[in-house]
C-alpha cells in the first residue's frame, strides 16, 4: 500500500510556500479543515490565494488568516459574515474574485477530472461573464469557465483510512470531495483515521487515489454559525 | 396587503405534489411552513441536502447538518447528502422543479438583481446565479417597494444583474404578477389592495386585463 499517513499537521503541510494557491473545503464553518488553517496561521506564509466557498468569520476559519494579512486573493461565492474581510476588500488590500457557487464547485471538479474548461449558463449577461468567451447551444447562451489550478487542496472528512479513502458526514461534505485531487497535492484531515480494510469499500465517498497525505486532526471545534432550534411541544 | 408570512403562504399554493423545491434565504424559507401537508414535496438546500426537515429541538443540533443559510436543520426520512458539484448538477441540470428566491429588483423582461449594491453591499452571489440561469420555474418573493418607497418592479434593473430574462412569476405584498413578453401581467391583488395602488407602486410596464381577482389565502 502506498504510504499516505503523516503523523501530524506540520508534516502534512510540508512544502507550502508564500504565493501559493490553496483550495479549502467547507461551506460556512461546516466541514472546514480546521487543523490545516491553524497550521497555515502558525507558519505565517503570505500572499496566498485561497479558493473557498466562504471566507470564515472574524475569529474562526479563514478569518484567522485574514486577521494576519496572509491572504492576497480570495476566490469565493459568498463572503457575507466577516467584517475584517469587508474592510480589507473595500480598502483594496485584498483581491476578491466572486464566482457563482455552482461554477466554483465545477471549476474544482473540472480540475479533478482533467477538463481544462466547461460551459455554464450561470452568470451569462452579468458582470461575471465580462471578458469571457460565450457560446450558444440549442438557443441558450453559456459562459466558458476554466478549471482551477492550485498547489494544495486542504479537505476535511469524517473518517479516513491509511489508503486515503474518505467518508464525509452530513452537509460537512460540501466542497470537500470536489477539491480532492483538484490540486497538485491533496491533504486530508479526518476525525477518525482507521487501518486499511476497516471501511466498507461500498461506502467510500472519495477513493484514496485523489488523496496524497492523510492525518487524524485534533480538537475539532465545529463552530455553529446560526444555531437555530424549534420549541418542544409538550 | 400581505406581510412576509402572507407572501410565503400565497407562494406555497404554487408548490405541487412531487416537486423538488429550492428555497432561498429570507421570505422563501418561510414557504416551507405553509405547504399543504397532504402533498409530498422535498426541499433541496444547495450546500448539499435533499429532504430537509424542520429545525432541531434544543440540544439536538448537529454542526455537520446545516442549510444554505448556515442554520442547523434536521432531515426527513428519504433524505440524502451530496457534494457541491452534485448539488449544482441537480440545479443546472433542471432536476429541481421550483426555485423560490428573493430579489432587490426585477425588470419587466424577467431580469433579476439580488446580489450586489456597488460600494455598499458586496457579499457575493452564492448559488443565486446558477439557480436563476437554469431553473425553468422561478418565483420571486419580495416586497413591492423598497424601504425608500421606490418600486422594485422596474423597466430596467439599476443594480448589477444576477440573471437575464429568467423570472416567470413574482409574489409581493401587493400582488401576484407574471412576466410576459409585454411586461408584468397582473394576475391577482392582495386582500384589500386596489389595482390603482399596484399601478402606482409598479415602475415597469404593467398589463391589466379585465377584472383582476383578489387572492385567496
Amino acid at each position: 500500500m502506498i504510504k499516505k499517513v503523516v503523523s501530524n499537521v506540520s508534516e502534512a503541510l510540508e512544502g507550502v510556500q508564500d504565493g501559493m494557491t490553496f483550495m479549502l473545503g467547507g461551506f460556512g464553518l461546516c466541514g472546514i479543515p480546521e487543523n490545516a488553517i491553524t497550521e497555515l496561521v502558525r507558519l505565517g506564509i503570505k500572499d496566498i490565494t485561497c479558493i473557498s466557498n466562504n471566507a470564515g468569520v472574524d475569529d474562526f476559519g479563514l478569518g484567522l488568516l485574514l486577521q494576519k494579512h496572509q491572504i492576497k486573493k480570495m476566490i469565493s461565492s459568498y463572503v457575507g459574515e466577516n467584517d475584517e474581510f469587508e474592510r480589507q476588500m473595500l480598502s483594496g488590500e485584498l483581491e476578491v474574485e466572486l464566482t457563482p457557487q455552482g461554477t466554483l464547485a465545477e471549476k474544482c471538479r473540472a480540475a479533478q477530472a482533467g477538463f481544462p474548461a466547461f460551459y455554464t449558463p450561470a452568470g451569462f449577461g452579468t458582470e461575471v461573464a465580462e471578458g469571457k468567451e460565450t457560446r450558444e447551444f440549442d438557443g441558450k447562451m453559456y459562459v466558458l469557465e476554466p478549471a482551477f489550478k492550485a498547489d494544495y487542496s486542504f479537505v476535511k472528512a469524517w473518517k479516513g483510512d491509511e489508503a486515503g479513502n474518505l467518508i464525509f458526514k452530513g452537509t460537512a461534505r460540501n466542497f470537500n470531495p470536489c477539491m480532492c485531487g483538484a490540486a497538485a497535492i491533496t491533504v486530508a484531515e479526518v476525525e477518525e483515521l482507521v487501518p486499511a480494510g476497516t471501511l466498507n469499500p461500498n461506502k467510500i465517498h472519495i477513493p484514496g487515489i485523489f488523496v496524497q497525505r492523510i492525518f487524524q486532526g485534533e480538537k475539532y471545534e465545529k463552530r455553529i454559525e446560526q444555531r437555530t432550534v424549534r420549541e418542544r411541544m409538550d | 396587503m400581505l406581510d412576509k408570512n402572507g407572501i410565503a403562504k400565497r407562494i406555497a399554493q404554487e408548490v405541487q405534489d412531487g416537486y423538488y423545491v429550492n428555497l432561498g434565504i429570507g421570505i422563501p424559507t418561510l414557504v416551507a411552513n405553509f405547504v399543504r401537508d397532504d402533498i409530498s414535496v422535498e426541499f433541496q438546500s444547495e450546500n448539499g441536502v435533499l429532504g430537509m426537515g424542520p429545525f432541531p429541538f434544543e440540544g439536538e443540533e448537529d454542526a455537520d447538518i446545516i442549510n444554505a443559510g448556515k442554520q442547523t436543520i434536521t432531515t426527513l426520512p428519504g433524505a440524502s447528502f451530496f457534494d457541491s458539484a452534485t448539488s449544482f448538477s441537480m440545479i443546472r441540470g433542471k432536476h429541481v422543479d421550483l426555485t423560490i428566491l428573493g430579489a432587490m429588483e426585477v425588470a419587466d423582461n424577467g431580469d433579476i438583481a439580488n446580489w450586489k449594491i456597488p460600494g455598499k453591499m458586496v457579499k457575493g452571489m452564492g448559488g443565486a446565479m446558477d439557480l436563476v440561469a437554469s431553473a425553468e420555474n422561478i418565483i420571486v418573493a419580495m416586497m413591492h417597494t423598497n424601504r425608500a418607497g421606490h418600486s422594485k418592479l422596474l423597466k430596467k434593473c439599476s443594480l448589477p444583474l444576477t440573471g437575464v430574462g429568467c423570472v416567470k412569476k413574482i409574489v409581493t405584498n401587493l400582488a401576484v404578477l407574471e412576466v410576459t413578453n409585454e411586461g408584468f401581467k397582473l394576475l391577482e391583488r392582495a386582500p384589500g389592495v386596489s389595482v390603482e395602488e399596484i399601478k402606482n407602486a409598479t415602475e415597469g410596464n404593467l398589463l391589466i386585463e379585465g377584472n383582476v381577482p383578489e387572492m385567496l389565502i
